[in-house]
């Protein structure tokens, strides 16, 4: 009872500077197995702290009560103590006990879960991984969570923010696994079919000793999501690690089927190998984007034609896309030059479309800035790049391994090499 | 001879079927058998040849025709051609395939197989006897001759495996460039009946290696090897250009394996499916050597020249009138197809390159096919990138797609941006997770 008070006492004064907080944090440390044991009986000292200015007093304490068991009706509560917490917190209290406040953010997330009021913690998760993350390149544990969380209540938009920032700093693989792999479903969610394969191939090329069900499930998106956007699925690159090329086919083999069907460009083929697999598509909830690539078929052979043909005829149209009637064909084609897929014309007199080329100039304004504004990413880009090389070059640990490595095949190459690299 | 009788009096009976069903072929048998003139087209092109090619073309020809007459005239002379030879498994196999059907004389003469079978006997332990005495002995022009020789009784009796090995070891007996030639030609004709054409390839570079000069005769049969090599391995350029490089002094030389008029055949057909019109020119009509090859196949000279004039109509026409007869062919009759559209396509592209705009009409007449096929085809050709043109459907005319090279290089090189930033977004974040493994599996191995 006393220690309890007694740290409560201890947060409030030493949450000044940052020698204090120092201080404090080591006699958080001390005490957490007390506080774990008192956990049921926390919550009131809570309202004794300000999370703002005993951020990290605030956290040790809600981490050691949301690690116990919560009652039903003490969750509003929590929920609400919670989201309060993550808005005021200060960051850099925070950030010296990161496991404590991912738990606190988990155990937050589980509890949004069951109560099944995903919406409610998507606000929050964007704010705590703000407040965790070091630099926006940074993935943190909670990044899954949040796009979870997005996903379950439909706020793709929420999403993108996160989503848009280039993340290069892993400290888990299978968070990028999962954060890769959601990112994927929410691009796919608002048709963003080029940023989704983007986020999926990085899931299936990833390096991994041994397969995983998440490089499995998004394997299959990846196929289905390619043949929406590209019509074909590439092969793997070579530095796909071995272990996602050799298994990764046998374990969708529907969709490798689907891909094949898709090839030979036959509609019916592609219906019946559908059909024949809907039941799997339909287990792996795909069976929305198995329509999609459907339909993306048509598309395929209506933009083929603009390639080869000035002006086609409906009816003509409607044989080479294998669609029933003229009319169908029309429609199609009235929606793809609505989404801009195609620049054409109809001439309902005659029946006829005639095709244009891409009015595209590259002449104005928008056009150049939005090049300019390529360069300058690529610029970027390639600076990183080449700093990471630097560094990777002076890394000792790349290089007693490269250097031992090169021992086992070429002794003159270990006597030169290494040597040279060590003296420096 | 009895067979001769038989034989005049077989194809006779069946002239009917043939001014019907088979008529085409009977004419561009007898052109392309310019020795044969107006007689029986499966004999003269059966006379062009020697050996046991003639027995394998002949046999080839029977169960492609899908033509009794021409089946049966084929049979009886491959049957005549046998008789004369030693290989009495082939023997049995084309009695049984004649079935009775040609009269007592070409019924099964088991004695006469028998016979052969137990001379062969005899004759191969005597050779192998020999050759292991010449082993003892150690003398080296000996044991290539013994090698050589049972390469010979192999070969005579259609056992091409055996026969394929016993030609290799005499390789290592070789002591004169005249020696590996002989070794090697040999080697070539029983791999090209193999039909393996990688040892063809192989033996016919390992020839042209020898230190001193070939004589022209053995140069012109090692061109014509190399070029069916080429042309089994659908190299069709490469084999083109070995045919054409063929020297007249083949002749009647090599018909073992090969006719001049084949030579002509596979070279021009090679030729035309894979050289453009600058090609065309300097190396098919204006060689002079091989000029003399088309002289004997006028159909082929022809249709070549059509092309190079671009009377394509009538070059098609004469492709197509060509065409049963090529799918008799042994070498050939895989690659027809192949070649045939590839030449289709290439007088195509060469039909539409010189216009801005072309009338279907016209060039469907052109063509000699409807309005509605050529647009298939040039829309596969199109969609291929072999022509740069869009089909104006409505009008029924063929505008020539001029790519605006400014337009095509922004689109290229911003999607090359794209893809620049893709990857290397996704190559750091690879080698960041590598990294993190490591440096993990390192922490542990420290603990």
């Amino acid at each position: 009872m006393d220690s309890v008070e007694a740290l409560v006492a201890h947060v409030q004064a030493l949450s000044g500077n940052p020698e204090e907080v120092s201080h404090l944090h080591s006699l958080l440390k001390q005490s957490e197995d007390s506080l774990r044991s008192q956990a049921s009986r926390l919550f009131p000292f809570l309202e004794q702290l300000d999370p703002s200015k005993h951020s990290l007093g605030y956290l040790y304490l809600l981490e050691a009560y949301s690690s116990g068991p919560l009652l039903e009706e003490q969750a509003s509560g929590y929920l609400l103590t919670v989201v309060e917490f993550i808005d005021s917190c200060s960051a850099e209290q925070i950030r010296l006990a990161p496991d404590k406040f991912t738990s606190v953010c988990k155990s937050f997330k589980d509890q949004v879960m069951q109560l099944e009021v995903a919406i409610r913690g998507v606000a929050p998760l964007r704010t705590a991984i703000r407040k965790l993350q070091t630099s926006s390149e940074h993935l943190t544990t909670l990044h899954p969570d949040f796009l979870l969380l997005c996903l379950l209540s439909k706020c793709y938009k929420a999403g993108l923010s996160i989503l848009d920032d280039d993340i290069f700093e892993v400290d888990q693989p299978r968070d990028l696994f999962l954060y890769c792999y959601y990112g994927g479903m929410i691009n796919i969610g608002l048709k963003r079919f080029h940023k989704a394969l983007e986020c999926l191939h990085n899931v299936v090329t990833a390096p991994m000793t041994s397969l995983n069900a998440i490089a499995v499930e998004a394997f299959k998106k990846y196929v289905l999501v390619s043949l929406i956007h590209n019509g074909q699925v590439p092969s793997f690159p070579k530095y796909t690690s071995g272990t996602a090329q050799r298994n990764l086919k046998n374990y969708t083999q529907p969709y490798t089927d689907l891909a094949n069907c898709y090839a030979t460009g036959k509609f019916s083929e592609l219906e019946t190998s559908i059909q024949t697999n809907i039941e799997k598509f339909q287990a792996d909830n795909n069976l929305g984007l198995v329509r999609q690539v459907l339909s993306s078929l048509y598309k395929r052979n209506i933009q083929r034609l603009t390639q080869t043909y000035l002006t086609l005829s409906l009816q003509d149209i409607a044989g080479a896309a294998q669609l029933k009637t003229p009319r169908e064909a029309e429609m199609h084609v009235l929606r793809m030059i609505q989404d801009g897929e195609i620049f054409a014309t109809i001439n309902q007199k005659d029946g006829m479309v005639s095709f244009h080329e891409d009015p595209e100039q590259y002449k104005t304004c928008e056009m150049i800035e939005h090049i300019d504004s390529s360069i300058q990413r690529l610029m970027a880009l390639s600076k990183k790049l080449s700093s990471i090389d630097e560094h990777i070059s002076c890394d000792p640990a790349y290089l007693t391994k490269i250097g031992r490595e090169r021992q086992r095949f070429d002794f003159d190459d270990f006597d030169s090499v290494p040597h040279k690299f060590l003296q420096t | 001879m009895d067979g001769d009788d038989e034989g005049v009096t077989g194809p006779m009976g069946d002239e009917p079927m043939f001014s019907n069903g088979g008529g085409d072929g009977q004419q561009q048998r007898g052109s392309k058998a310019v020795m044969g003139g107006e007689q029986m087209d499966v004999e003269a092109y059966g006379s062009l040849y020697t050996g046991r090619t003639k027995v394998i073309r002949l046999l080839f020809i029977a169960d492609r025709c899908g033509n009794e007459g021409m089946q049966l005239e084929a049979l009886r002379l491959a049957y005549d051609e046998i008789k004369k030879g030693e290989d009495s498994q082939l023997y049995r196999e084309v009695a049984s395939k004649i079935a009775g059907r040609l009269g007592p004389q070409y019924d099964l003469d088991q004695a006469w197989a028998d016979g052969i079978d137990r001379r062969a006997e005899q004759r191969k332990d005597k050779l192998e006897n020999e050759l292991n005495g010449y082993k003892t002995n150690l003398i080296k022009e000996s044991i290539r001759m013994g090698y050589n020789d049972l390469g010979d009784f192999y070969y005579a009796h259609g056992q091409l495996g055996d026969a394929f090995k016993n030609y290799v070891r005499t390789r290592d007996y070789c002591t004169t460039s005249k020696h590996i030639i002989h070794m090697c030609l040999n080697v070539i004709l029983v791999s090209i009946e193999l039909g393996q054409f990688m040892h063809v390839s192989n033996y016919v570079s390992k020839a042209e290696q020898t230190p001193d000069m070939l004589d022209a005769v053995t140069v012109a049969k090692l061109r014509c090897a190399a070029g069916l090599a080429y042309l089994e391995a659908k190299k069709y350029k490469l084999a083109a250009r070995k045919f054409l490089e063929t020297g007249p002094e083949l002749g009647n030389n090599y018909t073992e394996v090969i006719a001049p008029q084949d030579v002509a055949t596979y070279g021009g057909l090679c030729a035309l499916s894979s050289f453009d019109r600058s090609e065309l020119k300097s190396k098919v009509i204006d060689n002079i050597n091989f000029r003399n090859f088309l002289e004997l196949v006028p159909e082929v000279r022809e249709l070549i020249h059509d092309f190079y004039a671009s009377h394509y109509a009538s070059c098609l026409e004469y492709l197509e009138n060509l065409k049963p007869n090529l799918l008799l062919d042994i070498h050939l009759h895989d690659h027809v197809e192949t070649l045939y559209t590839q030449i289709r396509h290439k007088a195509i592209i060469q039909y539409t390159h010189p216009f801005i705009s072309v009338d279907l009409h016209t060039m469907a007449s052109a063509f000699k096919t409807g309005v509605a096929g050529l647009e298939k085809e040039l829309e596969a050709l199109i969609t291929d990138n072999q022509i740069q043109a869009r089909i104006d459907s409505h009008n029924k005319i063929l505008y020539a797609r001029h790519a605006d090279q400014r337009n095509t290089t922004f689109q290229r090189v911003l999607q090359t941006g794209v893809e620049f930033e893709r990857d290397v977004r996704a190559m750091l974040l690879r080698a960041n997770l590598i990294k993190h493994e490591y440096n993990q599996r390192a922490a542990t191995r420290k603990i």
